[in-house]
């Protein structure tokens, strides 16, 4: 009995002593070893296949540069894996200098004090000049805070814009349509020669996020969320009651393909001219140039002549990058160097040239007008001239907690009324009821 | 089973043989399900910089939740199909592959092979075969009438999910049953078919009897292979569409968790889940293991 006793305290004390060595190993903290030699910085990013590459090629060319910081890009897999990356990783204080944070996370850490160090000041304190109207009007505010002060720096942005079979359009004898009016004529024309006119991918983005920038309407109580931290999601109003009674007559009619929530899916269909038109990302360009063997042209994002007829600029989607917290004063001078280079007009023109994805700041964007990029590509231009678009009162961005499951619960009720599992007007609902439950979920963990 | 006890005298020396494994139990299971215990009473930030506890409110959360439910409804109905079909279906290839005398190891290697693809690469493989634009049983389905589409049918997308659960773990139980059926004493096997019973009576009056405990052993492994391993199938199949069909218990909690960074919601979706597990279990081997003879 007595060894008995001895061996259970000796296996005891074995597991306490590895458990020890085990936590300690864990919540050891990486910030604190001190730098010689450049400075090293890891960037987290979502940016998979070609983007990946042009990143890297971006990582080097700073690399290249100068000789007194390295910037290591770490592919970290979807938007959501990198940004819950992140968290486990801030969480055992092992958090990566930079991480890029998608439009829908922005609220996680925007509203988080002291997750994230504002990218404005990083800049002003390592006497970078930092002047937010040197971005482009529709990025500019996105992911900036309360008080106008930009958080995180946009990097991959886009809007969403109509891409059009140009083949398909000429033999019906129509033209791209700028209003969902006169969508309805359109489609009907092309259904008449046996097409399917349209297509959209990513519903949370385009039909509700932007329908909403697009006709100036709010979105969430509190300044969609700016001037604090919203508790009513307004996505149950009469003209996204309107808007979606009509999807669904289009669905119905023929007029209107819905492939699943996937991107891919619903792009695919256009590009296998399923469809004759394709609601997707201005930085699905590049992509599309090269997948789809037909000729085909970009235009704004159509809306509704009866809700507002002077329609404004849309939201930007695409992410950005945050500088976290809890690092040395060297690694964010080695921060606000790779930013001040990202920033810059021929890093940007090449960004935007490689992906799609529009220029950031007026530089780049007259940079690549006078290069006579636009010459050649007139569609590439398309998203950044939406952009460019008056601005209004609700056109700033939006700021909602816990949004990434309001947008799986848009995704979820699109499916059932597609499938006509549910109407339009229990959609709404549906949503509004677990959008507002989740604001206030989110309200609560903010202290 | 015997209820005699043998006391051997010994050293401490097993004790810490045992340590190592009883120190990745406490660090693997025991410390992480306490932790799920104790965050699904808490309402937590995603950067885990404020917490607070708000009781059984996330359970209540859930509860409430109709979306919870219909998961919860989803899960059983799922593992169900997926156990039995798999389990069914493994035990009349194994009868049929036992009985075969030429080319039998030929057999047995086709059956087995699928096994050692992993769940996700069969995920993304059935997924291009089954695909609108490229797959080659869409086309088939299509000339059959079936315009098949999982990523917008509600039915589509769940019995394409069961049928590639079945697929990856018919396998696995192949190779159970066919050890077991060897195991059956051919002397056995002989008398009763000198008795002259037909062949179905002769399987369910002595093969099948033979075979409980390995179909028992087979039952709660099926349940746990349905209930959790399926969720890299459902990742790269579905992801839980369409109008969330096919999102399971174990997919919630990632859609919640990793996903939407609600650790509290999603510990307390942990919590239901293992108890939920534990029942199981238990109701396993208190109702249906009597049942077996060994």
């Amino acid at each position: 009995m007595n060894k008995m006793i001895q061996a259970i305290i000796a296996g005891v004390v074995v597991i306490a002593a590895i458990a020890f060595f085990v936590v300690n190993n864990l919540s050891n903290n990486s910030a604190t070893t001190e730098a010689s030699g450049p400075v090293e910085v890891q960037w987290w990013h979502a940016m998979g296949g070609s983007l990946g590459e042009t990143v890297n090629a971006m990582a080097e060319e700073f690399n290249a540069s100068q000789s007194d910081f390295i910037v290591t890009p770490i592919f970290k897999g979807s938007y959501e894996e990198t940004i819950t990356a992140g968290i486990s990783a801030f969480r055992s204080g092992e958090a990566p200098h930079i991480i890029q944070i998608f439009d829908a996370g922005a609220a996680t850490i925007i509203n988080a004090k002291g997750a994230a160090k504002s990218v404005e000041d990083i800049m002003t304190e390592n006497g970078y000049d930092f002047d937010i109207t040197d971005y482009i009007q529709g990025v500019r505010y996105f992911y900036a805070d309360a008080n106008d002060k930009m958080i995180g720096m946009p990097f991959n942005s886009s809007t969403p814009v109509l891409y059009y079979n140009k083949a398909i359009l000429d033999e019906a004898g129509v033209t791209p349509p700028k209003t969902w009016e006169e969508f309805e004529m359109t489609a009907e024309k092309l259904k008449a020669q046996g097409h399917i006119a349209l297509s959209q991918s990513h519903t949370p983005w385009i039909f509700f996020e932007n329908f909403h920038s697009r006709h100036n309407l709010q979105i969430a109580d509190k300044d969609n969320g700016f001037s604090g931290l919203p508790t009513e999601l307004m996505y149950n109003n009469p003209e996204l009651t309107m808007h979606f009674e009509h999807v669904k007559e289009w669905k119905d009619k023929g007029y209107y393909g819905y492939y699943g929530k996937a991107w891919g899916d619903n792009q695919n269909a256009f590009v296998a001219q399923d469809v004759a038109m394709w609601i997707g990302s201005s930085g699905s360009f590049g992509g599309l140039k090269q997948s789809a063997q037909f000729d085909f042209g970009t235009t704004y994002l159509p809306y509704w002549n009866s809700v507002n007829s002077n329609p404004g600029t849309t939201f930007i989607g695409g992410a950005a990058l945050f500088a976290m917290a809890g690092h040395t004063d060297a690694e964010y001078k080695a921060v606000a160097a790779f930013f001040d280079y990202l920033t810059k007009a021929e890093t940007q023109y090449f960004w935007h040239e490689q992906t799609g994805y529009v220029p950031i700041t007026n530089a780049a964007y007259e940079l690549a007008k006078k290069d006579g990029y636009y010459a050649a590509n007139p569609d590439a231009e398309v998203g950044i001239q939406q952009l460019s678009l008056h601005g209004s009162e609700w056109t700033k961005g939006y700021r909602m907690g816990f949004y990434v499951q309001t947008r799986e619960s848009i995704y979820r009720e699109m499916d059932r009324l597609m499938a006509g599992e549910t109407t339009v007007a229990d959609m709404l609902k549906a949503i509004e009821t677990d959008g507002n439950r989740n604001l206030e979920r989110f309200a609560e963990t903010v202290k | 089973m015997s209820n005699k006890r043998v006391q051997f005298s010994h050293s401490a020396i097993p004790y810490l043989f045992i340590a190592p494994q009883m120190l990745i139990i406490l660090i693997f299971f025991i410390w992480p399900a306490l932790q799920a215990f104790y965050l699904s009473f808490m309402l937590e930030d995603p950067w885990g910089l404020s917490r607070e506890f708000v009781g059984l409110r996330n359970y209540l959360y859930l509860f409430k939740s109709s979306e919870y439910l219909s998961t919860f409804l989803f899960t059983i109905f799922y593992s169900a199909m997926v156990a039995g079909l798999s389990l069914g279906l493994a035990l009349v290839l194994a009868v049929k592959a036992n009985a075969v005398i030429r080319f039998q190891s030929t057999y047995r290697v086709l059956l087995t092979w699928v096994y050692a693809v992993a769940p996700a690469v069969a995920g993304i493989t059935a997924y291009f075969i089954f695909n609108r634009h490229i797959g080659v049983m869409y086309d088939l389905l299509l000339s059959m009438g079936w315009d098949f589409s999982p990523e917008t049918n509600a039915f589509d997308a769940t019995a394409l999910l069961i049928l590639v659960s079945v697929w990856k773990q018919v396998p696995v139980n192949f190779v159970f049953f066919l050890a077991g059926l060897q195991g059956i004493s051919k002397a056995v096997r002989e008398a009763a078919a000198l008795d002259c019973a037909s062949p179905s009576r002769r399987f369910w009056t002595i093969t099948f009897p033979l075979l409980a405990p390995t179909t028992f052993f087979l039952l709660v492994i099926n349940l746990t292979y349905a209930f959790f391993e399926t969720f890299g199938l459902i990742d790269t199949l579905t992801r839980g569409a369409p109008g969330g069909a096919t999102t399971t218990l174990v997919y919630k909690v990632y859609q919640d968790g990793f996903l939407g960074a609600d650790l509290g919601l999603s510990s307390a979706q942990s919590v239901v889940l293992m108890a939920l597990v534990l029942s199981l279990t238990f109701f396993q081997f208190r109702f249906i293991e009597r049942k077996v003879h060994y």
